[in-house]
């Protein structure tokens, strides 16, 4: 985890989640009860809901290394009576769900979600930069409506999109989704990037402009290269969501040859003929990438999850 | 294979289209006489994204409203009737009836769980409180899909007499009960309560994460004056700690709320709404894709949005005071 109370988010609003000074700072906390100074009974409580959030996810990852017999004929957790039977462990499972659909499901998520990420950034930070640094006729009213957008659902868009993508021939392709996904990220981009650039300096601007740079090389050289916090952020959350999203890919993709990972393991669900230890291995080969973005840039993340979490 | 060609070439194409677009209008832009070169160049820098915003989300909402008063095809007017139809079924009174429990019983359960864990964390080691986080917060990264595959091995049913192979069931049966179908058991809505609970195991740990950076922003002095002035450790958090993270509290809720609006993954792969556990979303997907009836569907969507309105103008109106406030 982060240490979030030391790293304040760089979006303002919505939340005034703004810690007042760094942490730790000496003589802090020296009244009861302190840092490390849990009670054994609050260390107990910790635990146990630590204990319960883990074991459904233990669950499925145990489910699916085990054999097709043993996954569907004895609970999981009697795993731990006799762990070292070898006879019971499996990988093929994993090697099953890539064949039934889950390998190609795989890439396509990434066709998907790639384009949906990266696209919407660049076309977001020129926004953002416009909203912060530039005066404009009808700027406030335009942010104001960006900022009510940020809650709406994406279901108001979905009824004419459907018809729009059936008229132009566009169902079934990944540019149907990954289009409808830069448009449905983009006031959460801008959002977030403009809180964030509108904590820079303004001194460093002016600087520049008495130097003679114009707005395109100000916005190239100084405020992208200063706002890659911001840029990572939202790249992230922008990333799990699309990849984790199953009612626009579902609608606009669907299952068969194109389906992302979320709409094959939803498929997979629906058919359980095919066995526990598939759905188990191909729910573990959907979730691995978010997963692992999520552990490894969790910093970022929980940056942008101040202003990101209220996406619509 | 092809298939990552293609992607890759459409994030080149794309963001190099974008890119020359930019370009070429500055160009343009910058060689009008000086005043014009300022009037127009912001609308040059935020066209694309209005575009994006208006094609996918400000023309679509408008035409929307429009189609909720169409038929099913949309090819003539219907009036209100498909409101009426909607308000006047039973079943789609179920699923109001069940979103309006959503959102009585989760965002607070989740505000409430997460500010509990928050504060009793706070008080571990450095190393323990970041293990403890981590485990609550890293289901945020797995989807709803995943997080529903993942508690079927928790409600799973097999008849009496056979291995369980759903923990709950495996749990009750060991105390001699029979097992439960605990996804069919419609009676005081325990299978949507259980349906809530996989959500609540998701959204904890963001409501965690926000509200412990909040209550780590308290200033120390506030605690200190009421220790000397003789508070106990309950009154310092209900009188001292709570009244100064409030609006984090409120953020926290209208997000989970938001969420829980338009739940759809977990409700869809669990139950797709049957045994009385459908809520809107899900009934919007069915109206749309299973039943193609656009008029509903818009319909549907258009109390959505009723609904989400009063968050919305909340959310202006905080965003216009901390605007005021820098």
């Amino acid at each position: 985890m982060t240490t979030t109370g030391t790293t304040p988010p760089p979006t303002a609003a919505p939340s005034p989640v703004k810690p007042r000074r760094a942490l730790p700072l000496p003589g802090r906390r020296e009244a009861a009860p302190g840092r490390g100074q849990a009670s054994p009974l609050v260390r107990a409580a910790l635990l146990l809901v630590c204990f319960l959030w883990l074991v459904p996810t233990i669950g499925i990852v145990v489910t699916s290394l085990r054999t097709p017999d043993a996954a569907n004929t004895s609970g999981w957790w009697t795993v731990i009576a006799s762990p070292l039977d070898f006879t019971q462990w499996t990988v093929a499972n994993y090697r099953q769900a890539l064949e039934a659909g889950m390998g190609n499901a795989f890439i396509n998520s990434f066709a998907v979600t790639l384009p949906a990420t990266v696209i919407p950034i660049m076309i977001a930070a020129f926004a953002a930069y416009a909203f912060t640094f530039m005066e404009f006729r009808g700027r406030d009213i335009l942010f104001v409506l960006i900022v009510g957008l940020l809650v709406v659902p994406n279901q108001v868009a979905l009824v004419p999109l459907l018809r729009l993508y059936g008229d132009l021939g566009m169902t079934g392709t990944f540019a149907a989704v990954y289009l409808a996904h830069i448009g449905f990220g983009m006031p959460l981009a801008i959002y977030i990037l403009r809180n964030y650039m509108s904590t820079l300096p303004k001194a460093v601007i002016e600087s520049a402009k008495i130097d003679g740079a114009s707005h395109f090389t100000t916005f190239w050289r100084l405020i992208v290269p200063m706002s890659v916090p911001a840029l990572a952020s939202f790249a992230i959350f922008q990333f799990l969501w699309v990849w984790n999203d199953l009612l626009i890919a579902l609608l606009f993709l669907g299952p068969g040859e194109r389906e992302v990972v979320t709409v094959a393991v939803a498929g997979l669900v629906g058919q359980q003929q095919q066995g526990w230890q598939i759905l188990t291995a191909g729910a573990i080969v959907s979730m691995i990438v978010p997963v692992l973005v999520f552990l490894s840039l969790q910093r970022y993340f929980v940056r942008g999850l101040t202003a990101g979490s209220v996406k619509g | 294979m092809i298939r990552v060609i293609n992607a890759v070439l459409a994030i080149v194409g794309g963001v190099g289209a974008a890119l020359l677009l930019y370009y070429v209008l500055n160009k343009v832009v910058e060689g009008l006489p000086g005043k014009w070169e300022d009037r127009i160049k912001p609308y040059v820098f935020i066209g694309p994204a209005v575009l994006a915003i208006g094609l996918y989300l400000l023309y679509p909402a408008v035409r929307t409203i429009i189609l909720s008063f169409a038929n099913a095809q949309s090819t003539a007017w219907v009036g209100l009737e498909n409101y009426t139809d909607l308000l006047g079924s039973r079943d789609f009174q179920i699923t109001l009836i069940n979103t309006l429990l959503w959102i009585a019983i989760v965002p607070a359960v989740t505000v409430a769980f997460g500010l509990g864990i928050a504060v009793l964390a706070d008080r571990l080691g450095p190393q323990a409180e970041k293990l403890t986080k981590s485990t609550i917060f890293l289901p945020m990264a797995i989807s709803g899909v995943g997080a529903a595959t993942i508690w079927r091995f928790i409600y799973e049913t097999r008849p009496k007499g056979e291995p369980q192979i759903g923990l709950q069931n495996a749990i009750i049966t060991l105390f001699g009960f029979d097992p439960v179908a605990w996804l069919q058991l419609d009676t005081l809505r325990v299978n949507s309560f259980l349906l809530m609970i996989i959500l609540i195991w998701a959204q904890a740990g963001f409501s965690m994460v926000l509200l412990s950076a909040a209550v780590k922003g308290v200033p120390e002095e506030t605690l200190e004056a009421a220790r000397i002035d003789g508070a106990n450790e309950r009154q310092i958090f209900f009188r001292v700690i709570v009244p100064q993270i409030w609006g984090t509290v409120i953020t926290v809720f209208i997000t989970v709320l938001i969420v829980v609006l338009k739940i759809f993954d977990i409700v869809y792969v669990m139950t797709n709404g049957n045994f009385n556990t459908d809520v809107i979303a899900v009934r919007f997907f069915n109206e749309l894709f299973r039943s193609g009836d656009n008029g509903r569907a818009a319909a549907i969507v258009v109390m959505l949005m009723i609904a989400v309105l009063p968050v919305v103008i909340y959310q202006v109106r905080h965003f216009r005071a901390e605007e005021a406030a820098r």
